[in-house]
């Protein structure tokens, strides 16, 4: 039988699925125990029980200067900032989105502002949001907001242009007004078109907001993590990179149940 | 009196002409079906009819009003494909019939409480005499494409229009699905003596369907450059009786068809 129609049945493809993890982890397991045997000490692969107890300290113990449990205090502090850049980017997505989208008079003005905005790297101006918003919390949500409002605008503006000439002829027959056109007909379509691309910029979006906590920040996941390189403390770093990753998933799975419960005549979320 | 008149339209893309001198009259009430080649022009004619591009010379007039210049609700449609909406129950594609060009469609196009009711009402009795009553909160993409034409056509009869567009309304149903919307559109026709322009590949369909059957075609050919000329109407048969109309009554009993006789002389 040829290797395209093999399929593996549930069971195998199970275990085919875990077995990349599983391999990951028994790598570090063996790199970590060889470099250990070496040096008790080491710093750089410590071993799981140890990442473990510093991930456990960390979610349980106040912090010993400020009183806070460190890693709710940097995931609330991170989270509020992505959901506020997110929020902002998927308001202008909509809002400029379905304006470019359906009124040529404003494609025309802002289609090519736009393109050309998206082209702009965000981490190059991150230091003139620093510099304008100061050090707070208006920078580092404004680089999230202008690293993924172009390409929401973008794709919604794409979106709103691709539903059908039909449609729009039939409402227009109908006699919907523009206002009742884009409300009634395209904003509904375009909704959980806007979910997919927020599911697809929310990687850009950690990647913004870990930069700007790297670098200018008191508290957030992204902060700990660059806090911490300096004492080569991977004991912290790793449990933060996973408890990101983790958050990522638990993101993208909720806004594809949205989707899915939200829009059940859009078909299944991709 | 003619409901319907086009008047010398001329229709051209850049240089290229598609129609040219199309000249047409319709009563109230009849149903014209348009056959032609594909590229032959009758599907620009339809969106001209529509308003939904303007043409280059001429004007088409409903009720001797002038000229639209966007679709309005006095042009009903259904299209081949996407004539529904996807995002509302089969209930809310009627309600939004009504909806979206309501006289108070201010800052929410949409109907609450006692008026809703009414509309939903008003569309239960549409879905109970189309057949779809047991359908209605279901979405569109569940149904099949028949239910999908007829719930498209009548949410183009909801918005109660003068006249009725249909852009190959059944070319992608299969064969004994289209012998029920024949059935179904000839029974609606038969209540509203609606006017009909209907496009059509299918020349058995338009003959059956129609009082009169417009033929689309370029009167002149240049074979060095086919796109040189654009198509107009070639031939305006009286497919009323199976195509023998006065063959089977008195004269005396077909006015309108005497008076089209007198001022509309069939281009050949």
């Amino acid at each position: 039988m040829r290797w395209i129609n093999r399929r593996p049945g549930r069971l195998v493809a199970f275990g085919l699925a875990a077995l990349p993890f599983a391999l990951a982890v028994l790598g570090y397991v063996i790199a970590s125990d060889l470099r250990r045997a070496a040096n008790p000490a080491d710093k750089l692969l410590p071993a799981p029980a140890q990442i473990l107890d510093t991930a456990l300290s960390l979610a349980t113990e106040a912090d010993r200067r400020s009183g806070d449990v460190l890693l709710w205090l940097d995931t609330s502090a991170s989270l509020i900032r992505l959901a506020e850049g997110a929020l902002i980017s998927a308001s202008m997505g909509l809002v400029f989105g379905l304006l470019i989208g359906l009124i040529p008079g404003i494609r025309t003005t802002l289609a090519p502002f736009v393109s050309v905005i998206s082209l702009i790297p965000p981490l190059a101006i991150l230091p003139i949001l620093f510099i304008v918003f100061g050090l707070g919390e208006v920078s580092k949500v404004a680089l999230i907001a202008i690293g993924i409002a172009p390409v929401l605008i973008r794709d919604i503006a794409q979106r709103t242009a691709e539903i059908p000439e039909e449609m729009i002829v039939k409402a227009q027959t109908l006699g919907a007004s523009t206002w009742a056109i884009i409300t009634r007909v395209a904003l509904p379509q375009v909704l959980p078109r806007l979910i997919g691309a927020l599911r697809l910029s929310l990687g850009p979006a950690w990647l913004f907001l870990i930069a700007a906590e790297a670098i200018a920040s008191t508290e957030g996941l992204g902060y700990r993590i660059f806090l911490v390189r300096r004492y080569f403390a991977m004991d912290v770093i790793i449990p933060y990179v996973i408890w990101i990753t983790l958050l990522a998933f638990l993101m993208d799975l909720g806004l594809r149940q949205l989707h899915r419960r939200a829009f059940p005549w859009a078909g299944p979320a991709t | 009196m003619s409901f319907v008149t086009v008047s010398d339209i001329f229709q051209s893309y850049g240089k290229r002409p598609i129609l040219e001198r199309v000249n047409l009259e319709v009563a109230e009430g009849e149903f014209v079906s348009i056959v032609g080649a594909s590229g032959c022009g009758k599907s620009t004619f339809l969106r001209l009819l529509l308003a939904q591009e303007r043409p280059t010379r001429g004007s088409i007039s409903i009720e001797g009003r002038p000229p639209a210049q966007e679709p309005d609700r006095d042009r009903g449609v259904v299209f081949q494909r996407y004539s529904v909406f996807p995002h509302m129950t089969v209930r809310g594609n009627l309600i939004a019939a009504e909806e979206l060009g309501g006289e108070r469609a201010g800052l929410l196009p949409r109907f609450f409480g006692a008026r809703r009711r009414e509309a939903a009402k008003r569309a239960d009795a549409a879905l109970e005499r189309i057949g779809l009553a047991h359908v209605a909160d279901q979405y569109p993409a569940s149904l099949s494409g028949g239910m999908q034409q007829r719930l498209a056509i009548a949410q183009a009869l909801a918005g109660r229009p003068r006249v009725l567009l249909l852009d190959e309304p059944f070319g992608a149903l299969d064969p004994g699905t289209r012998l029920a919307m024949h059935a179904f559109l000839q029974d609606l026709r038969a209540e509203t003596n609606m006017t009909v322009f209907m496009v059509s590949h299918d020349l058995e369909e338009a003959f059956k369907l129609g009082d009169r059957v417009l033929v689309f075609d370029k009167p002149r050919w240049d074979p060095i450059e086919p796109e040189a000329w654009g198509a107009t109407i070639t031939y305006d048969f009286d497919a009323r009786d199976g195509g023998i109309p006065f063959q089977n009554r008195p004269f005396a009993e077909t006015p309108t068809s005497q008076a089209q006789e007198d001022d509309h002389v069939p281009q050949v």
